[in-house]
């Protein structure tokens, strides 16, 4: 079974079109491969299905722009792929 | 329809807010100036209308699913095909279905039918947002009247 990372990078090179090789856990979505939020909504579809959860983007949008966290929180991969582990465990309980 | 004025849905005919679908009425007119240069002496109903009535027939089964609560903004058009020409005077039937629902955005699945066949379809992504401010929630509800949206299964739903 592929890991987290694994599973999110081969959705980001296959949505966004870039080399999967590129793509690393300690990549900025944003800043570093240069992901819009039109794109985000792609590769959230396809998170969304791929882990049966709901990416809560419109919360994380919320708390960025209150200053309550920062974006490397939600959209450098090893966070995102831990914040998808965590809504993973949270739907089995 | 009224195109200049971008009113394209005529009337919603059954919105399921279980199976999250809709079908509305959106009859093309006779007469448009619109059709004075789309395209002389051939008119034609514009493909982007047509993308656009599909969008407007999703954005009302959102809205619905979201009792008035939240605002669809169209963001994303793929897999749009305009299978045949439409012109002034046709009947088209305009159906939508949600296939996902993400937080802040959905994505519908519409086509367009004459007479039962299918002309175009689209697969649309919608931004989900706050009403803006100022009389634009009014504004569709005004809408919602003109075009049979059932308020009051929004209300007792």
């Amino acid at each position: 079974m592929p890991s987290t990372f694994e599973t999110v990078a081969n959705i980001i090179a296959e949505t966004c079109d870039i080399p999967r090789d590129t793509i690393k856990p300690e990549s900025h979505a944003i800043d570093d491969l240069g992901i819009d939020s039109l794109d985000f909504l792609d590769i959230a579809f396809a998170i969304d299905k791929a882990f049966g959860i709901k990416l809560p983007l419109e919360q994380w949008t919320q708390e960025v722009n209150d200053g309550k966290a920062s974006t490397e929180q939600y959209f450098v991969l090893n966070n995102l792929c831990a914040r998808i582990d965590d809504l993973v465990a949270a739907k089995g309980k | 329809m009224r195109l200049e004025y971008f009113q394209l849905i005529d009337r919603i005919i059954d919105l399921n807010l279980t199976d999250l679908t809709i079908r509305v009425e959106a009859n093309v007119p006779t007469t448009s100036t619109i059709f004075e240069g789309h395209f002389p002496g051939r008119p034609l109903m514009p493909g982007v209308l047509l993308i656009e009535s599909m969008a407007q027939a999703s954005g009302w089964l959102i809205i619905g699913r979201n009792r008035f609560e939240k605002m669809p903004f169209l963001a994303a058009v793929k897999e749009a095909k305009l299978r045949t020409f439409i012109t002034p005077g046709q009947a088209l039937v305009v159906s939508a279905k949600v296939m996902h629902e993400g937080s802040g955005f959905a994505m519908t699945e519409a086509e367009i039918a004459v007479d039962g066949k299918t002309v175009c379809n689209a697969d649309l992504t919608f931004r989900i947002v706050d009403f803006p401010k100022g009389d634009f929630l009014d504004n569709m509800y005004a809408v919602a009247k003109r075009i049979d949206f059932p308020l009051e299964a929004q209300a007792h739903g």
